[in-house]
């Protein structure tokens, strides 16, 4: 093995010591009769087992965009899409919804249970590479447009998607997506020991972890080869690597069926976290979530971006509304707390650039590049200020 | 002249050229053949839809050409254009039902409509002055990444105003404009649509003066054309800038006001999806090229209609889709949009 280096070592032991405390308190905590009851509804408000898992849904996402936007450098405004099309390869082949037909591949199922019943594993499988051929689909294209062009044709796709499975419960007759009702009820995930239904949070929890990990070590191992050095270089100037023999739309692609892979794991995990796909759910604002996720932990720095999507997700499904109906209890008022996630994720997209655009956890690299343009004497009055205090 | 063999671009340049080309054949004879079977088979209607589509494009240029000018000075797509749209038509729906109190049409709801059209214009002008002062201004220089996703956060913010002001569920609204109609030659054409003309058009031909005939429309295609230069020259480029985003923001006003007014009802997320389709004929039309915007909002705003309400049509539920699939198709084929010069990209 690779020798690590100190900071990473540092951040993977802070995440596994959060993984292993939180598995231990759900796993074991929650179902215990002897705690007190002061924790478990601090814990139901402030941290429910959903949210957590659902935070790790968004890591496992914003991982995929960081591929994307931190290390290719190309904007992508249409994530959803990715993670539509992975949610919906979960509802077709892990559901009775294809009642037609009676498909069954090591599922956890039983064999009478008509639809297609593939196994978990394989859905993710599936899901991934569905999301990686359309990401090169979307991405051949269009990938030779201008930086900002390509994120307007992202945007696009991430309407045009979502809207196909909105309006696809009669697609010339055949019924694709069950529209607007979606499709319920996904098979449990097996696990060889035991099938985990839908509220096995702890459990889940585990898997979505190894999700997730598995996305930190495709990120880390593809960064440090000839892949991930070919991306930095187009991400610093696309022109100076395209002279020294990176070959652009290749790599691009790559990037593109890297990140969309992700995504469509994300979109697998997501179905069978709310056991099901609903088509209203796949809207724009979850694309500029992921992207305020990855801006403010740090573009292209895979510990900033967990960091990042953890805080904003957890902030979104829990704090707000736990933290309004505390304050609404304590003060006696009727303030809608979780109507300013708005104000919330547009505050940090536009002071992280203006202000952190290397976000929270920088990479030395990309700090550089983003402050080139910088007017010289901005930095030196700054260090004169700070010379005066 | 002639002897010399003219050189056509490279190999690559070739080949996309074909492309392009055989694709706008294909699409154009595709065209062509779904419009020739509806008409045949619904003539009346096909006109009264293409009228309907018309007013639309007409709202859908006044959005688009703040986004053609601000792309044309400073490159930058202004996610929250749309938003600012959103915004005016919120301003005028209060400024004419709940501060003015007009409520049907008569000689006193048209003139608080004149005096809305001015405070609307006045209203987007200035918060898209401000969003360029305190947002967009110290990221001029800064990589192209930063300034885009600076736009989507203003973007948000803007929606959460809107939220606040109007409520998250859509807002119906009484109208001050007459709601009549005539009929010519078998076609219905209600009167918000020649308000909506009278209205836009001479918007249209003011902009086109102050760009093509005045000294501060020089300094702006100067700016646009080269900063530096325009800097050397003694333009004050800030303020230049500045004015843009005023006519930018003004024209969004008037289009929020004319919405409001015309289809009565409002909501938050408005924006987005007019500021896209806006957007969508910007790129249409050719983004800088203000002549561009306009007819590529009025063929949108065509497109939309005939497919909203054509018998052999997707219908409205896929109006989005087609939108999305002409933006995409066109970046796709002809990048520089249909009036735009093409023009090959140096860094």
């Amino acid at each position: 093995m690779m020798a690590l280096v100190t900071a990473q070592r540092k951040w993977i032991t802070g995440y596994l010591i959060a993984v292993v405390l939180i598995f231990i308190t759900y796993q074991f905590l929650f179902t215990w009769d002897g705690l007190p009851s002061g924790i478990y509804d601090f814990l139901r408000l402030w941290l429910p087992p959903s949210a957590v898992n659902e935070s790790l849904v968004y890591v496992i996402c914003a991982l995929g965009l960081n591929i994307v936007v931190g290390y290719a450098g190309l904007l992508d405004l249409g994530y959803v899409a990715f993670w539509a099309i992975g949610g919906y390869c979960a509802g077709w082949f892990m559901s009775e919804f294809f009642y037609q037909v009676n498909v069954h591949f090591f599922g956890s199922a039983k064999a009478a249970a008509p639809g297609i019943h593939i196994n978990f594993w394989g859905v993710l499988l599936i899901g991934g590479l569905m999301c990686a051929l359309f990401g090169i689909l979307i991405g051949g294209p269009t990938l030779r447009l201008k930086s900002d062009y390509l994120a307007i044709v992202t945007l696009g796709f991430g309407e045009i998607i979502p809207q196909i499975f909105f309006n696809g419960d009669n697609i010339a007759g055949f019924n694709l997506s069950n529209g607007t009702k979606g499709i319920t009820i996904l098979d449990p995930i097996p696990t060889g020991v035991k099938n985990i239904g839908p509220f096995d949070f702890g459990l889940k929890f585990i898997i979505f972890v190894f999700l997730a990990v598995l996305m930190v070590f495709i990120s880390l191992r593809l960064r440090k080869g000839r892949l991930g050095r070919a991306w930095l270089a187009i991400r610093e100037d696309e022109l100076a690597a395209s002279m020294m023999g990176v070959p652009l739309m290749r790599t691009k692609l790559a990037a593109y069926a890297v990140g969309a892979f992700a995504g469509g794991l994300g979109g697998v995990a997501f179905a069978t976290h709310v056991d099901g796909v609903y088509a209203e759910r796949f809207n724009f604002s979850i694309s500029i979530f992921l992207l305020a996720m990855v801006v403010l932990g740090g573009m292209g720095n895979v510990w900033g971006v967990i960091l990042g999507a953890l805080i904003l997700s957890w902030v979104n499904s829990t704090g707000l509304p736990a933290f309004g109906q505390t304050f609404n209890d304590k003060f006696g008022t009727q303030v809608n707390f979780p109507s300013f996630t708005f104000l919330l994720f547009g505050l940090v997209l536009i002071f992280m650039m203006l202000f952190k655009r290397e976000g929270l956890v920088p990479e030395s690299r990309l700090r550089l590049i983003l402050h080139e343009g910088d007017p010289e004497e901005d930095s030196t009055s700054k260090k004169k200020k700070r010379k005066e205090r | 002249m002639s002897k010399t063999k003219k050189f056509a671009g490279t190999s690559g340049q070739i080949r996309r050229k074909r492309i392009e080309t055989s694709g706008a054949v294909i699409i154009g004879v595709l065209l062509l053949l779904w419009l020739g079977v509806n008409f045949i088979k619904a003539p009346t209607q096909f006109a009264q839809v293409t009228v309907l589509g018309l007013r639309n494009g007409l709202l859908y240029a006044l959005i688009a050409l703040g986004y053609t000018l601000v792309y044309g000075i400073i490159e930058l797509i202004n996610f929250a254009h749309g938003d600012l749209f959103m915004l005016g038509a919120l301003f005028s729906s209060y400024f004419i039902t709940v501060w003015f109190k007009q409520k049907t049409s008569n000689l006193a709801g048209w003139m608080v409509f004149l005096l809305c059209l001015i405070a609307a214009m006045l209203f987007c002008g200035t918060i898209n002055v401000l969003i360029e002062r305190f947002a967009y201004r110290r990221l001029r220089r800064a990589p192209k990444l930063a300034p885009l996703i600076t736009a989507v956060g203003v973007s948000f913010l803007l929606q959460f105003v809107g939220i606040k002001w109007n409520g998250s569920t859509p807002h119906q609204w009484p109208t001050v404009i007459p709601h009549g109609e005539s009929v010519i030659f078998g076609v219905i054409i209600s009167h918000v649509t020649i308000i909506l003309i009278l209205v836009a058009a001479p918007l249209l031909l003011l902009l086109s003066f102050i760009v093509n005939k005045t000294k501060r429309g020089k300094a702006m295609r100067a700016t646009a054309q080269d900063q530096d230069a325009a800097r050397l020259m003694g333009i004050n480029v800030n303020k230049t800038i500045s004015f843009t985003f005023a006519i930018g923001g003004a024209l969004a006003g008037a289009a929020g006001l004319l919405y409001e007014q015309s289809i009565g009802t409002t909501s938050y997320n408005l924006g987005f999806q007019l500021g896209l389709i806006a957007f969508t004929s910007a790129v249409l039309g050719g983004i800088g090229n203000l002549n561009g915007a306009v007819l590529g909002a009025l063929l949108i705003g065509i497109v939309q209609g005939l497919n909203d309400g054509l018998p052999f049509a997707l219908g409205q539920k896929w109006s989005q889709t087609v939108v999305f699939t002409i933006l995409i198709l066109i970046l796709v084929l002809r990048p520089a949009g249909l009036l735009g010069k093409v023009t090959t990209e140096k860094v």
